[in-house]
């Protein structure tokens, strides 16, 4: 039984002449985690949106077809309801940090008190998920007092302790150092496999490589390819298109037209590359 | 134009010290990568730059300005800052008024703010975008709206803080051509990334922080090459380095041309 089942979901935003996503077929089982890939303008964010309810309850818009997550349709649900299930962490943390509280660890505490949690059951979330995210240290820090990537990490983090069903992620380690991306990616992982739907939508290749189950490539609203991270990240289409690829894939593709690269099959990860170039 | 930065220092209202003794030069015309984990400081030091932050002690010197005796406006003639996020730096009602700005509180005559906003809207590929709002652009436009306005101002030294953040290979590609271009003028470029594999084929010296200070100083290849030393904070080599070394390269490679090169080497030896 499908968690998210999008059906021939096409929508626009308010005034604006051409669709943001066109005749979008998406299901993904619960315990999937899904990367989703595209150029700037491709529909990434829209996506999100729309499995976070955002679309069109925030934006309005014209929505046709059907966005069913756990069960839910959106266009019977409200906002509210809608945010029990479905969590997302902004692409801009900024957007996302409410300004009403002093201290990272009533931020992070804010989601929860909003949906009458009790006092220490909530203090003992809070305190778990920042462990989770390795934020522990930043607990009475101002949210505005931190570097872009931290403030990334607390966004993440004050999602993460609602624990939705599907968790959305726009671009969550885009201002973050390369191990924070690592962490993170890494912390998605475990949610994952402890059963919670991912949908995350990145430009790290190596990184979407190394630890989604699956990668679907946008283009102008549309689903372009769909399939194992290997396949969908090394397909030609992708160059054709504008799409960044890993640095693995397009020296190996290189390599490949000089007689340097002998597998038929191109690398994503560093593992791979240096098993196909020691043959 | 020479940077001076001399024993600085500067601790936040609130008690965290972010940079604790932070001594360089940087000479006219060269391009700079500052890489680091988050928190490290390199936008505060950046920031000091133009005089948005002064040092709690020690010096930086701008040619022959002292940041500590000039305001940030007198500063803005010598140092431009493209910030992280265009949002905080984009408030007018269409992309040339936007552009003109900047030249425009510089005192540029009227010809010559038109001539500045024509160039640098040219070379940020938004010459057909003069009458957008900024706001009605993407995210990706509306970062080289921010590009375009420094740019504009014609300073000698032009600062970019993660200027490849959220963007997609077309605009890396696009960031990466005003970069070139600025180093062909003559400028001195330095810019602020967490996108080692762009600061690898972009730039011939880098910088990596730590805790507030300086850990590694010089040039690309051999900076890039001290894997143990940049895991301390944070940063894992370019994905062509990383490769190179573990087949066994002799030499740090950090580009397609390197990487190639020495494969090819190595295929025929």
């Amino acid at each position: 039984m499908a968690i998210v089942n999008l059906q021939n979901v096409t929508y626009k935003y308010p005034l604006t002449e051409k669709p943001a996503l066109q005749n979008i077929d998406l299901q993904m089982k619960e315990g999937e985690f899904v990367a989703v890939i595209g150029p700037n303008g491709a529909g990434k964010s829209t996506l999100c949106y729309t499995l976070a309810g955002f679309v069109p309850h925030f934006f309005k818009g014209e929505l046709t077809g059907s966005v069913e997550v756990a069960r839910n349709e959106t266009s019977k649900s409200n906002l509210h309801e809608w945010v029990l299930n479905v969590g997302l962490a902004f692409q801009n943390p900024f957007n996302q940090i409410s300004g009403a509280k002093y201290t990272v660890f009533e931020e992070i505490a804010f989601g929860l008190e909003n949906i009458g949690v009790p006092r220490e059951e909530m203090k003992g979330r809070v305190k778990e998920a920042m462990k989770m995210t390795g934020i522990s240290d930043l607990a009475d820090r101002s949210p505005y007092s931190l570097s872009g990537g931290q403030q990334q990490r607390v966004a993440l983090t004050s999602i993460l302790v609602m624990q939705p069903k599907v968790l959305v992620l726009d671009e969550p380690t885009s201002q973050m150092d390369p191990i924070g991306t690592r962490e993170v990616f890494s912390v998605v992982r475990t949610m994952a496999e402890r059963g919670m739907t991912v949908i995350l939508a990145e430009h790290k290749m190596e990184w979407i490589a190394n630890f989604a189950d699956r990668v679907i490539a946008l283009h102008e609203g549309q689903i372009l390819v769909d399939g194992k991270p290997g396949e969908v990240l090394t397909s030609d289409v992708l160059t054709e298109k504008g799409f960044g690829i890993s640095r693995y894939t397009s020296v190996a593709r290189r390599a490949r037209e000089l007689g340097l690269w002998k597998r038929d099959t191109l690398p994503v990860t560093l593992e791979e590359a240096v098993k196909g170039f020691k043959e | 134009m020479k940077i001076e930065i001399s024993k600085l220092e500067f601790t936040y209202p609130g008690g965290v010290q972010a940079l604790r003794g932070v001594s360089l030069e940087i000479e006219p015309g060269e391009q700079v990568a500052i890489v680091g984990q988050n928190g490290a400081g390199k936008t505060t030091l950046a920031k000091h730059l133009n005089g948005l932050l002064k040092p709690t002690s020690g010096s930086i010197h701008i040619g022959d300005w002292d940041t500590r005796e000039q305001s940030v406006s007198k500063l803005a003639q010598r140092v431009g800052y493209v910030f992280q996020n265009p949002d905080e730096q984009l408030f007018s009602k269409d992309v040339g008024t936007e552009v003109a700005f900047g030249p425009r509180n510089l005192g540029f005559s009227g010809e010559q703010v038109q001539g500045l906003v024509n160039d640098a809207l040219m070379l940020t590929e938004l010459s057909d975008k003069t009458d957008t709002n900024p706001y009605d652009l993407s995210p990706t436009w509306r970062k080289m709206v921010a590009i375009a306005s420094v740019i504009a101002m014609d300073t000698e030294i032009v600062i970019f803080d993660e200027p490849t953040t959220g963007q997609d290979a077309a605009n890396i590609a696009r960031i990466a051509n005003v970069i070139k271009v600025l180093r062909e003028r003559g400028k001195t470029v330095i810019t602020i990334t967490h996108d080692i594999d762009f600061c690898a084929e972009n730039f011939e010296r880098v910088i990596a922080m730590s805790q507030g200070k300086i850990l590694l100083d010089g040039k690309a290849n051999d900076v890039l090459g001290e894997e143990e030393i940049l895991a301390t904070t944070y940063v894992d080599p370019p994905q062509l380095t990383r490769l190179g070394k573990r087949l066994g390269f002799k030499e740090t490679v950090r580009n397609e041309k390197e990487f190639l090169a020495i494969l090819t080497k190595q295929g025929h030896g």
